[in-house]
């Protein structure tokens, strides 16, 4: 049994007397109203974000400085963002799709969901090429090394996303009865973290477009 | 003063609180020795991998700070030790202790073991990431051990790894692999560390047996828990700066490298700001102190509370304490970098936020003096080290108070007061926690109990030897002897009573680091000849205590969970037939036993 608490409720509790131990006698031991799974998955985004906030932090203080100069924005950055819009829009119909129990679809979705990643990761690749036969290489600048760590750990995190994907691809392919509920669980944290890949691309393209 | 009986809180029907099933497919089981010890996802084996790896680490920590000590004691002893050798033996000893002993050996060692079983719980929640951190962690482990046979060898720019210095060619290991290795080998500890984060937080939030809310918990899982949490906020700071640091290194960026002249030759740096690297590490660096100073409070909470036969005394208290202090120590990291530069009210800003975090500090220790007052206090080898830690920690953080004025710190910072200072708040003090501990949980952990004439010794050895290494530092930094320098005999500005300090600093230190390897031995020699335990020696209330077999097997707690009655400090109830109440224990039980007041 849980009533909804306030952090500062939770950690006045008196736990030695009479009245909250009748309270406390029936309560089922978790904390939070998520599977661990998602709570798992949170941990990992507040944990990334932390990642990501720290590299903003020195980014803008390192642009203060007098030898930054701007790169230049390749349009294909733009393309690169809209392929990621475009898998969030995917995961979503994916969603749907799931709650309708409507797999068929799920198992289309996600193949696509494959092909946009890869086409992000290429298009990020090629986008890396251009700037390079531009002689924009890493040490030249530091706005260029902000650039290529940015994508990179970007690009890195989107590899874990696959790494999930391929789970969740695994459990729509080979179905098994029990399993639906945890099926749609795991597609469910799987479009999260693929909006979550979303949102951080956003704010340092946005970082890096309007610095 | 009158008391509702337990009788009164028990709940309406009786105690029928059903116990909490859990189904068994959700238990991993090993099919294989391989599986079983080696890659094993149960949270207990994984606890002691950590420790042992921890320990082995360390113990080559110890060995270097046996090397060094030698060489600031008899500086002619070893001609093959410079000043290349003792730099690199500084940066190793005081990065192996901070982080690949104490953080892992808290967090990892006794966070494995103990979460799952003082929560009620059979395993962590995702024992197979619990069973690659562990092996993360040792890969890391691995990689700064290599460090030590590459050309060059490892890193000696100091454990801060401050750049310039740490990635130029004049600072030992500092133009080949040692530095590399050394940024890469924490790159993966925080990955391994953040994998058993997860596991010990959501555990501790979703795991919990019925009964068990979080103002139930002992206050070791609080400690524990609120550690974990500044990790995951400090960690990716070190991992920012160490991925920076290694691009500056390897690809020639310039995010801390500022233009810099390198054996009379221009360097391709431009423009890096060192600071910002300081800033960085030390947004890591001070909640790491109390990375490893929570668990130690919470650890020596429940101990103190054990062997005193008493309930701890303001438990709320301590919990907000453990909180705020958590919370406190992300605004205080400044105050290691009073002398590099910073604007001066940067310094009057960090000054204040440091001794405010005096404050919650000083209720713990007021609270831990005060739960012994009128207690039953058994003076078992545990509470000897729960002692020694009180006064050791009341030490080391007065000095803290007077290095948190930038006044007193300015002339201070580079003598061996600061090196005092440190040892005796994050080094000894912790380091007692976690000798206690292991007398302490010994008996569930093997069956059996630690020798004690020779845990004693180790106490009395460990105890004494520590001051006698630690004090007269105080005394060395405060008429100017300087920290950092590899050799002293004949130093000019210095009093030759100083070198006589050294040498007499040099003796105990080898001494007490000797007594570590008898209780190396101890530990071995009693895991398998030592006298057998009862399955709860020392009386506690906690829950690892009660599982059905002592050491407890796989799934803990055998068909059932316990559900939980009572919080974890029920001692010397009265009315109880026994002076304590086990947490499992419900009202019915014990019919006459009093409410406890606190």
């Amino acid at each position: 049994m849980r009533k909804k608490q306030s952090i500062f409720q939770l950690l006045s509790q008196k736990p030695w007397e009479p009245e909250q131990a009748k309270l406390d006698d029936l309560h089922d031991g978790e904390t939070l109203n998520l599977s661990k799974g998602k709570l798992g998955l949170r941990f990992i985004m507040f944990v990334s974000t932390i990642f990501f906030c720290l590299f903003i932090v020195t980014y803008s203080d390192r642009m203060i400085y007098a030898d930054w100069q701007q790169m230049p924005e390749p349009f294909m950055l733009w393309f690169n963002t809209l392929t990621l819009f475009i898998s969030s829009s995917v995961f979503i119909y994916i969603q749907l799709s799931a709650k309708k129990n409507d797999f068929d679809k799920v198992k289309y979705g996600l193949i696509i969901i494959g092909f946009l990643a890869l086409i992000f990761i290429l298009g990020q690749l090629f986008v890396w090429n251009q700037l390079i036969n531009l002689g924009y290489y890493v040490s030249t600048n530091p706005a260029n090394a902000y650039f290529y760590v940015f994508t990179t750990l970007h690009g890195i995190h989107l590899l874990g996303g696959l790494f999930y994907w391929n789970i969740t691809l695994r459990k729509v392919w080979y179905p098994k009865n029990v399993e639906i509920n945890k099926s749609k669980h795991t597609i469910e944290l799987c479009a999260i973290y693929w909006h979550f890949l979303l949102a951080v691309w956003v704010v340092l393209f946005g970082l890096m477009i309007f610095s | 003063m009158a008391a509702d009986s337990y009788e009164d809180i028990a709940v309406d029907k009786g105690d029928v609180i059903p116990a909490l099933e859990v189904p068994p497919q959700e238990l991993y089981h090993a099919k294989s020795f391989w599986t079983k010890w080696i890659f094993c996802q149960d949270a207990k084996v994984i606890g002691i991998q950590y420790s042992i790896t921890a320990i082995a680490i360390g113990l080559v920590a110890l060995v270097l700070s046996w090397l060094m000590r030698l060489q600031l004691g008899f500086p002619e002893l070893f001609p093959f030790l410079g000043a290349a050798e003792y730099y690199q033996f500084v940066t190793m000893h005081g990065m192996i202790m901070v982080i690949y002993l104490l953080t892992a050996l808290f967090l990892g060692g006794f966070g494995n073991y103990l979460i799952p079983l003082m929560v009620g719980a059979r395993d962590m929640v995702f024992p197979y990431v619990n069973m690659v951190s562990f092996w993360v962690y040792f890969l890391a482990v691995l990689v700064l051990v290599a460090s030590f046979f590459v050309p060059g060898g490892p890193t000696g720019a100091g454990w801060t790894l401050y750049p310039p210095q740490a990635i130029t060619s004049g600072t030992p290991g500092g133009d080949g692999l040692g530095i590399i290795l050394m940024l890469i080998s924490l790159s993966i500890f925080v990955v391994g560390f953040t994998m058993g984060g997860l596991n010990y937080v959501i555990t501790i939030l979703q795991a919990r047996t019925r009964g068990m809310t979080l103002m139930r918990m002992p206050l070791t899982v609080w400690g524990i828990f609120t550690a974990t949490v500044l990790a995951l906020f400090a960690f990716p700071a070190l991992i920012v700066s160490c991925i920076m640091m290694t691009l500056d290194n390897l690809l020639g960026t310039s995010f801390f490298m500022p233009a810099i002249v390198e054996f009379g030759e221009q360097t391709e740096y431009s423009g890096g700001s060192p600071i910002l690297f300081q800033h960085l590490f030390w947004f890591f660096g001070h909640p790491e102190v109390y990375i490893v100073a929570l668990p130690a409070f919470g650890i020596v909470s429940d101990l103190i509370s054990v062997h005193a036969r008493k309930n701890i005394f303001g438990y709320r208290m301590m919990v907000w304490a453990i909180v705020i202090i958590g919370g406190l120590s992300f605004v205080v990291w400044a105050h290691h970098m009073y002398v590099a530069g910073m604007n001066p009210w940067f310094g009057y800003f960090f000054a204040t936020t440091t001794l405010i975090i005096a404050v919650p500090t000083a209720i713990k220790v007021y609270n831990w003096v005060i739960t012994l007052w009128r207690g039953n206090i058994k003076l078992t080898i545990p509470m000897l080290f729960a002692l020694g830690f009180i006064v050791t920690f009341v030490n080391g953080g007065i000095t803290g108070l007077f290095l948190g004025n930038v006044i007193v710190d300015v002339p201070l910072s580079d003598t061996y007061f600061v090196v005092a200072h440190f040892h005796m708040v994050m080094g000894i003090a912790p380091v007692l926690v976690v000798f206690g501990a292991i007398y302490h949980w010994f008996p569930l952990i093997t069956g059996r109990l630690l020798h004690e004439g020779m845990g004693r010794f180790h106490f009395w050895v460990t105890f004494l030897g520590s001051y006698a290494i630690y004090f007269p530092m105080h005394y060395l930094g405060f008429v100017g002897v300087p920290r950092r320098y590899f050799e002293m005999y004949d130093s000019e500005f210095m009093a030759v009573s100083t070198n006589y300090l050294n040498q007499f600093i040099t003796v105990v230190a080898l001494i007490v680091g000797f007594t570590q390897i008898l209780f190396l031995y101890n530990i071995i020699t009693s895991s398998k000849f030592g006298k057998k335990a009862d399955k709860n020696p020392w009386k506690a209330c906690s829950l690892e205590w009660r599982t059905p077999e002592v050491p407890p097997t796989h799934g803990n707690f055998g068909k059932e969970l316990p559900v939980v009655h009572r919080w974890a400090y029920d001692y010397s109830v009265p009315g109880a037939t026994d002076d304590f109440i086990p947490q499992d224990i419900p009202a019915s039980q014990v019919p006459n036993a009093e409410v406890e007041k606190t």
